[in-house]
């Protein structure tokens, strides 16, 4: 029954073939619009460390002074340094690491090569274990580096395919600023999306190209990058131990989601502790958010790629409506027909799946149509200078829930008009004919 | 015209005809908001910076490391860039316009206030700033000679031991913290350090969009030198028919002033690049509005054209049967008109409810203004004119149909 109900609708997209083409054409317009939007969200909006973002916490303390308090407000963004150091030293995580961006010089020791400039991390030994960062040759450092201020960088893959010509780097020199660096490690393709661990500097950028310790960096006054908040008399070095102004992330991970609350509970007292002292002077004000939660209130996914989302889903719903008025007119059309076939015996429920496969086909062959015009879409997309623009690509799931909404959707659009078909009476059609 | 007629027929189409008018609404909602966004992102594109862009080259440098004689060095660069032919001024400064990197203090009209008056942006200036970048001073003075420090020398006291010596604020920050009087001699707390308004320019935009639109002009200048390790923005002006050779002077005289520094190629450029870049994304926000608003106004035209050529066919014979009793073309052609605008208004007025309730969500979550009314007959006019001419050519149809018809059985 179906192969003919198939046969059928072929037969009658050949009768209207403009009618036919202009609803395949409105639903491909739709689909493709819709799947372009929907894919640049999803791609921006999922879970940049599946498996550990809600273990792995993001920690805020409120150190600024008095000045410009509002009760109920939102703790400084970021911590300062000496709270930083004295959390990391306090070890209550399984692991913790601080960290800041930054902006390198790098001068190759090839001959011909100048030297550039190199977007860095600062940050401490946990960084590598606690975000999985895949290595491609060596490794992270350990706090022994960190604690000895030691010369050793991490570099990305690019960076040692730029420097080094690829291979297996580790043990080489590389010049950074103006000092020497062993390079112990270089990192494999990795592009956490968003780049959830600093929302300060290109939340949807790629990895940093050089890791160092963040004790190295700051004995040779490495240029640091990304938002800083400051109070009172930093004594012209914002970035020393004691100044008062926050600039550093601070990651923890935790065993288990539910440890949270006894960190909550360490952090607040730690707080107390600091106002105690005189250091603090704001009410305790602790936040403790895993890697969603602080997605979600730092609204990562850019306000246009939401609004583009919404615009996509409703010129998907208008190309529906019009879907339907067109089937619509197309079944009543065939009034006489639908007629004869009721009179020699097929029943309602024939003719209504009758409709619902020809509206289920002209889905698809506007899905077909829409996944290409969703294709070239993305390719529009890729070609903006967004630092996202390269991650718009189509994966498997995206490829199905096009097929699925195309016919899942014109189906839908075929439901009214198919019931009104179905209602037709013979006796009224024979009658006219 | 009577419209009963019409209107009982169109009882009798119901689904059909609510159809279109659903349509009708949806698509009027829609290109209400987008024609608005679109404005919005014009406005921003369009946007006053008070440079004289098209004669301004920034070339963006680096030195290697810390460097000890940074201070000295800023003043060589600037002898040797000066000295190129073709540059009429040269200057250093912290940051530009249209590159989003920006310094911004919180100022308190009086130092015990508890919440800052405002957060402006900060440019550091050197002597020839004002005239390179080509600000028009309109109220007050530039700064004097005697009033230019080294920012590294002020930064390194910024406890109250220094002081800033003078300021100069754009008409729109003057405007905000001396509403309706005379900034010049006014004073505001730049964190404990009084600073004095010497002088008022008519438009200096801030780098970043910080604040939102109506803090986009909030910028102060302050009389202290940066050397070329803060932020590392020289700023060239020249004819604009030799910004390309000077930016390519510029780069060779600063490599040569020292080989321990990074000219950063891919960050030097000329402003009409780096606005070009900066509003790159609102841009191609307002061609994708558009671009989807003809889709949407293509779609719905044909939809009606689909169905209203549906309904001329179903009625050949009530057609032919008033032919036959004495209708005219011209009556039949404006029956059909005559529907599709009864149709059409129904949905605008659904579409502008509902173009408000989008609006409002909007409004909530993006900090998007209010839709102006104007925007409504704007919309209501666009999509009578769509169903006019979408309605046009099965009308005529319609029209054509002999009397004969209503005698002739199929």
């Amino acid at each position: 029954m179906f192969a003919y109900y198939c046969n059928l609708a072929l037969r009658s997209f050949r009768r209207d073939r403009a009618l036919t083409a202009l609803m395949v054409l409105a639903i491909a317009l739709g689909i493709g619009a819709c799947m372009t939007t929907l894919t640049v969200f999803h791609v921006l909006s999922g879970d940049p460390i599946p498996g550990k973002s809600d273990r792995l916490f993001y920690v805020q303390l409120d150190p600024a002074d008095s000045l410009g308090y509002t009760p109920g407000e939102e703790p400084s963004d970021q911590l300062t340094r000496l709270d930083a150091e004295t959390l990391l030293a306090q070890k209550r995580g399984k692991r913790q690491a601080m960290m800041t961006g930054g902006g390198v010089s790098i001068t190759p020791d090839q001959a011909g090569q100048v030297p550039f400039v190199a977007s860095a991390r600062y940050t401490s030994a946990d960084f590598f274990p606690m975000f999985d960062t895949p290595m491609l040759h060596g490794n992270g450092w350990s706090a022994r580096e960190d604690e000895s201020h030691a010369r050793v960088a991490v570099i990305s893959s690019e960076l040692n395919q730029r420097v080094f010509g690829g291979g297996n780097s580790v043990g080489r020199q590389l010049r950074i600023d103006q000092a020497d660096f062993t390079v112990i490690g270089v990192t494999d393709q990795w592009r956490p999306t968003p780049r959830f661990y600093d929302m300060y500097s290109d939340r949807y950028g790629a990895l940093e190209e050089v890791f160092v310790p963040f004790s190295t960096s700051r004995d040779l006054r490495m240029g640091r990058n990304g938002s800083m908040d400051c109070w009172g008399d930093s004594g012209g070095d914002s970035t020393s131990l004691n100044a008062p102004c926050t600039w550093i992330q601070y990651w923890v991970e935790l065993e288990s989601p539910g440890e949270a609350g006894p960190y909550r509970d360490y952090l607040m007292n730690y707080s107390d502790q600091q106002r105690a002292a005189g250091r603090f002077t704001r009410p305790t004000n602790v936040r403790l958010r895993n890697v969603m939660e602080l997605l979600e209130f730092n609204r990562v996914v850019p306000g246009d790629v939401v609004m583009q989302l919404w615009l996509g889903l409703g010129f998907l719903l208008v190309c529906l409506v019009n879907t339907v008025g067109l089937l619509l007119a197309k079944f009543l059309r065939r009034g006489g027909e639908i007629g004869v076939r009721r009179a020699l015996g097929a029943s309602r429920r024939a003719i209504f799946a009758q409709c619902l496969v020809e509206a289920g086909a002209v889905g698809l062959a506007g899905g077909v149509l829409g996944l290409l015009l969703s294709i070239l879409g993305l390719w529009a997309v890729r070609q903006q200078p967004y630092s996202y623009a390269e991650l718009a690509q189509l994966d498997a799931g995206m490829l199905l829930l096009t097929f699925v909404l195309a016919v899942v959707s014109s189906v839908l659009a075929g439901l009214l008009p198919a019931w009104r078909a179905m209602q037709v009476t013979p006796a009224i059609q024979l009658k006219s004919q | 015209m009577d419209i009963r007629p019409i209107l009982s027929t169109l009882m009798r189409h119901r689904t059909a005809a609510s159809l279109i008018v659903i349509e009708i609404a949806l698509t009027c909602a829609i290109i209400c908001n987008a024609l608005f966004m679109i404005s919005d992102r014009l406005t921003q594109i369009r946007e006053v910076s008070g440079l004289v862009e098209e004669e301004l080259v920034r070339v963006r440098i680096n030195s290697i490391g810390n460097d000890p004689e940074e201070n000295a060095r800023t003043r060589s660069d600037l002898a040797a860039l000066r000295a190129i032919p073709g540059v009429k001024e040269a200057t250093v400064t912290n940051q530009v316009p249209f590159v989003n990197s920006s310094w911004n203090n919180s100022i308190r009209l009086d130092p015990d206030q508890q919440q800052p008056t405002l957060t402006p942006t900060m440019y550091l200036a050197e002597e020839r700033f004002l005239e390179t970048l080509g600000l028009k001073v309109v109220a007050g003075r530039g700064f004097n000679p005697d009033e230019f420090m080294d920012a590294s020398t002020a930064m390194a006291g910024l406890d109250g031991s220094s002081m800033v010596p003078a300021a100069i604020i754009t008409r729109s920050m003057a405007e905000r913290l001396y509403p309706g009087e005379d900034p010049i001699g006014k004073s505001f707390y730049n964190g404990p350090i009084s600073v004095r308004v010497v002088g008022v320019v008519e438009h200096l935009v801030r780098p970043s969009e910080m604040g939102g639109p109506t803090a986009r002009e909030y910028s102060m200048i302050f009389p202290l030198r940066p050397h070329y390790n803060f932020g590392g923005n020289y700023v060239l002006r020249t004819d604009p028919e030799r910004r390309q050779e000077v930016l390519e002077a510029a780069k060779k005289v600063l490599r040569a002033n020292g080989a321990d520094r990074i000219v950063m190629d891919e960050e030097s450029k000329t402003f009409e690049q780096l606005r070009a870049e900066f509003y790159q994304a609102p841009r191609s926000m307002a061609w994708l509005l558009g671009i989807v608003c003809v889709a949407l106004l293509l779609i719905t035209a044909l939809g009606i054209v689909g169905l209203a050529s549906f309904w001329v066919q179903q009625r050949r014979r009530q057609i032919g049967i008033r032919r036959a009793l004495g209708a005219t073309r011209g009556q039949v052609l404006r029956y059909f008109q005559t529907e599709n605008f009864l149709l059409a208004s129904i949905g605008i007025v659904l579409g502008m409810l509902l173009a408000f309730a989008i609006n409002q969500v909007l409004m909530g979550r993006y900090e998007l203004a209010r839709l102006p009314l104007y925007y409504l007959p704007t919309g209501a006019v666009l999509l009578w004119l769509l169903g006019q001419v979408a309605v046009y050519a099965p009308a005529r149809r319609a029209a054509s149909i002999p009397p004969a018809t209503a005698t002739r059985s199929i």
